[in-house]
């Protein structure tokens, strides 16, 4: 049942997406209201998926990497219901429903793993810290499609062959904001969820505490340097993309760590 | 009960004969009544754009409506005759009209401005009380069928200027252009129509270089910007998001080597560079810059073809839609568009017939 639910929740965001590339096409100037019900009910099924998983394991589900993609496509859901339609009808909102897609695809391609009985003793500020933290993740996820999304623009305009979705991009100025706005609100969002970590129980995680002040590093290093304005948007785009990959890389090494 | 259409158009009579047949704005609504004032014709609607100057008519018999059409215009001094002047009856009226307002039979393919004009001169005939049933249903009609061609096919996509190309790649770099400042090196036309089409487009200030400093300042005047002194426009260069060069300079004026340190100093701001001058004014090699955004006129116009491409594409798809909507408007004219026995013609100065 509980992975129907879930793969219902996908269907509904490979809808999400061809109903948006059909939008764009059709040259909507406003988000269509089938893509926001489409969206809406994946973010719902998603909902429903975790607050079962939730309920099973007596805490905030996040204990295996299939829970960790599962709730790390809920947050781009949730950034994409709160944001505003112009950021739904541009590419890069078209974007969000196929990562969403992606990560709850991969993670139904594995075995859901069997959770243990449900806690009785949860410490809230671990639960507040691990939530919190991958809704930033999926704030920096919308970051590194903001910046594809620029790289991709910047090469077209450079080599002057506009292809007929170059004219449905957001413009270089609009995604270069997109991207600085996106890795500022990850970070703060970071900076609670590391903050209510360890003010309230994390010391003992060392690896995790690790990874955590090490991502937190890398992403406070990206503020700063977007925030000088030293290096073009372009660059900004390419290490914020880069980020992300070594973001999902450092989740999958701790998972398999811990299972290990 | 006939519909018919004589005219001109770009297509088939040189400027000289468009313009001298061309109907002022001001008069088109009283022409129109006059027309359908004729005992012959019922209704009436004159369209007069600069590519072409139609006289639209409804009239219970084709060649006396034609006559009468010829008579009237003669009166005007407007001699129809010659091979010019196309006639088309009902059917082929209704294909022609519905091209007409889709912008299939215009000079650049897809523009929309016509639907515009045809609105105003239907508008005009319908004040001075010269149409009724069929012509109100007519233009109505194909007021929809145009909106639903612009938005069912790509007939209007894309730029098929280099103005125009120019503006939507701004767009494309910078999004609103209310922010950005422009500066033109050269005050030729091209660079003149090119900042007018970004102008229009609500750019905040225009600065003008040239070497004859008099053609500056005549030219920033008109368009309201700053003139400059020809050797001082890269002191102000720093501000600048869009840089228009068409100076006759027979070497670059900007080189990668004098923009780099510009660009740093700029902190990345991106620039646009559009290069109109033959040869070029600026170095092909400043376009490996970041945030450097650089099209010359080859460029631009190549953007331009490829759009007029696309919306060649989209012939067949508009073509096929407007057939759709012809037979179904013929169908409605063949059953209930005709007059009840007896009606007659709605006469000049009855009361308006809005509906259908």
């Amino acid at each position: 049942m509980e992975r129907i639910t879930l793969a219902i929740s996908t269907l509904c965001f490979l809808a999400g997406f061809a109903l948006s590339v059909h939008a764009l096409r059709a040259r909507a100037r406003s988000s269509t209201p089938a893509v926001l019900w489409v969206t809406l009910a994946g973010f719902a099924f998603q909902t429903l998926w975790l607050s079962e998983r939730g309920q099973q394991a007596g805490r905030c589900p996040l204990t295996t990497l299939f829970d960790v993609l599962v709730f790390l496509g809920w947050s781009v859901a949730l950034l994409y219901l709160l944001a505003g339609a112009t950021y739904r009808l541009s590419l890069l909102g078209v974007f969000s429903s196929p990562l969403v897609f992606l990560l709850q695809g991969v993670a139904l391609l594995m075995p859901m793993p069997v959770l243990s009985r449900p806690m009785v003793h949860v410490n809230p500020w671990l639960e507040l810290h691990a939530a919190v933290s991958v809704v930033a993740y999926g704030a920096f996820a919308l970051a590194g499609i903001a910046g594809v999304t620029l790289l991709v623009q910047e090469r077209q305009l450079k080599t002057r062959k506009l292809r007929s979705f170059f004219y449905h991009f957001p413009s270089i100025h609009e995604l270069a904001a997109a991207n600085r706005r996106l890795v500022y609100i990850g970070f703060v969002l970071l900076t609670v969820g590391l903050l209510a970590g360890i003010s309230r129980g994390m010391a003992h995680l060392g690896l995790l505490r690790v990874v955590s002040l090490g991502v937190w590093l890398l992403y406070g290093f990206l503020c700063v340097t977007l925030g000088s304005k030293r290096i073009s948007p372009q660059r900004a785009a390419w290490l914020t993309a880069g980020a992300f990959v070594v973001l999902l890389l450092t989740v999958w090494a701790v998972q398999i760590a811990s299972n290990g | 009960m006939e519909i018919l259409c004589l005219g001109l158009s770009h297509r088939t009579a040189p400027i000289e004969l468009r313009e001298r047949f061309a109907i002022p704005e001001s008069r088109q609504g009283e022409l129109s009544l006059s027309l359908a004032a004729h005992p012959d014709l019922g209704e009436s609607v004159v369209v007069s754009t600069c590519n072409r100057v139609e006289f639209y008519v409804a009239s219970e018999s084709s060649s006396r409506g034609f006559d009468a059409l010829h008579r009237i215009l003669s009166e005007q001094g407007l001699q129809a005759d010659g091979d010019a002047f196309f006639r088309r009856s009902t059917e082929d009226v209704v294909r022609h009209l519905f091209r007409v307002v889709s912008g299939l039979e215009s000079m650049v393919l897809g523009e929309t401005e016509i639907l515009g004009q045809v609105k105003k001169a239907y508008q005009a005939a319908q004040e001075a009380r010269a149409t009724s049933r069929l012509l109100n249903k007519l233009f109505q009609r194909a007021f929809n069928v145009a909106k639903e061609v612009r938005t069912r096919t790509a007939i209007t996509r894309g730029s098929v200027s280099v103005g125009s190309a120019a503006v939507e790649l701004a767009e494309r770099i910078f999004g609103r252009l209310s922010g950005c400042n422009v500066m033109i090196l050269g005050a030729g036309e091209t660079s003149e129509l090119t900042a007018g089409a970004l102008q229009a487009r609500g750019v905040k200030s225009i600065f003008v270089a040239n070497r004859s400093h008099e053609r500056a300042v005549s030219l920033a005047e008109k368009m309201g910007g700053k003139a400059l002194r020809f050797d001082e426009w890269l002191n102000d260069f720093l501000d600048v998001d869009i840089l228009i060069g068409s100076t006759a300079a027979p070497h670059h004026v900007l080189t990668r080597q004098q923009l780099e340190p510009v660009m740093e100093a700029r902190r990345h701001r991106p620039l646009f560079c559009i290069d109109l001058a033959v040869p070029r004014d600026i170095d092909p090699g400043v376009n490996h810059l970041d945030g450097v955004y650089l099209y010359d006129i080859d460029s631009l116009q190549a953007i331009a073809d490829q759009s007029m491409e696309v919306r060649r594409g989209e012939l067949l798809k508009c073509e096929a839609l407007i057939e759709k909507h012809v037979g179904d408007f013929t169908n409605w004219l063949a059953t209930a568009g005709q007059p009840r026995e007896g009606s007659g013609f709605r006469r000049p100065g009855d009361a308006p017939a809005h509906g259908v």
